[in-house]
């Protein structure tokens, strides 16, 4: 947006940053759900949890679950820290080994 | 097809058990469900308010299978964590984490080796000897999750971490104690491999 004069409604937008700044350092960040790799689970298996769970086409979900077994890891869903969470409690209800943070790239 | 599950038509799956084999699956989701636990509010169960509000731990679980079964949200194998304040946050948002979820999880996990008890039952109780169990769709998913847990938790017992741990446990020689748990491990594997792929979309 422009530079747009507006002063009523400006300084009430500044006393809440002012708040924001020191709550939310990160705003822009969005978080990821990371899958690591685990001997125990069948490649088939992770395969099918990337396809059911996400509803990933089979060619995403075989060369995301080979990233994981190759690579030791994958980034499988990106977000919001709430989505994420809901992402990673879910592999772990599957038995994954699932993680997330900021993404940091 | 022993040790193998085959699609049936129409959806579902099907697998002919003997009964050393129903008996060694059941076994071993009791010893999972123990493992689990009976949740919160197993003791007081006056207050059906108190359970549904109950937090969960939020520290992990020191046995190692229930750590594998409910690891840390927020910090990975690889360690990465640049500072020391980095770790004591990761810390501290996987158990904020794990009080929100882990009572949910443990209660699903339940929920799926029960399943499989409830059918091994019902398949014990039809005939003597062994029998074919059949699996609707439904079923089977709950199957496919019961038979990864299992396979998790006996890997976890058998330190399986790494692909090189796999490779020689098959080839333990048979006077081995832990031999026969790796016979039931990799048997678990070939039925959860034909399970899925019945699953395949």
């Amino acid at each position: 947006m422009g530079r747009v004069t507006a002063p009523a409604p400006l300084e009430t937008e500044k006393t809440e940053s002012a708040e924001e700044v020191f709550a939310v350092p990160e705003p822009d960040v969005p978080w990821v759900t990371i899958v690591h790799n685990d001997p125990v689970n069948l490649m088939s298996y992770v395969t099918y949890v990337f396809q059911s769970y996400f509803g990933y086409s089979k060619d995403k979900a075989t060369k995301l679950m080979m990233d994981v077994h190759h690579k030791g890891r994958a980034v499988v869903s990106s977000g919001t820290r709430e989505e994420m969470e809901r992402d990673v409690q879910a592999m772990h209800g599957y038995g994954l080994w699932a993680t997330l943070q900021h993404d940091r790239n | 097809m022993p040790g193998h599950f085959e699609p049936l038509p129409g959806g579902g799956a099907a697998v002919a058990l003997d009964e050393v084999e129903i008996s060694i699956i059941r076994s071993l989701a009791v010893q999972l469900l123990e493992l689990i636990g009976p949740g919160p509010g197993g003791d007081v169960s006056d207050d059906p308010l108190a359970e549904l509000f109950a937090e969960g731990p939020s520290e992990p679980p020191s046995d190692p299978v229930l750590k594998r079964l409910f690891p840390d949200a927020y910090s990975g194998p690889d360690g990465e964590a640049g500072s020391p304040e980095q770790a004591e946050e990761q810390r501290a948002y996987s158990s904020e984490f794990r009080r929100f979820t882990e009572n949910d999880l443990r209660a699903g996990k339940r929920e799926t080796a029960l399943a499989v008890i409830h059918s091994l039952d019902a398949l014990a109780a039809a005939g003597k000897g062994g029998a074919v169990l059949k699996l609707t769709p439904g079923e089977s998913k709950q199957w496919l999750t019961a038979l990864n847990d299992l396979r998790l938790a006996i890997g976890s017992r058998l330190d399986v971490v790494d692909e090189e741990d796999t490779d020689i446990l098959y080839r333990l020689p048979d006077e081995d104690p832990r031999k026969p748990m790796v016979m039931a491990y990799l048997w678990l594997g070939g039925l959860q491999e034909t399970l899925v792929e019945t699953l395949m979309p």
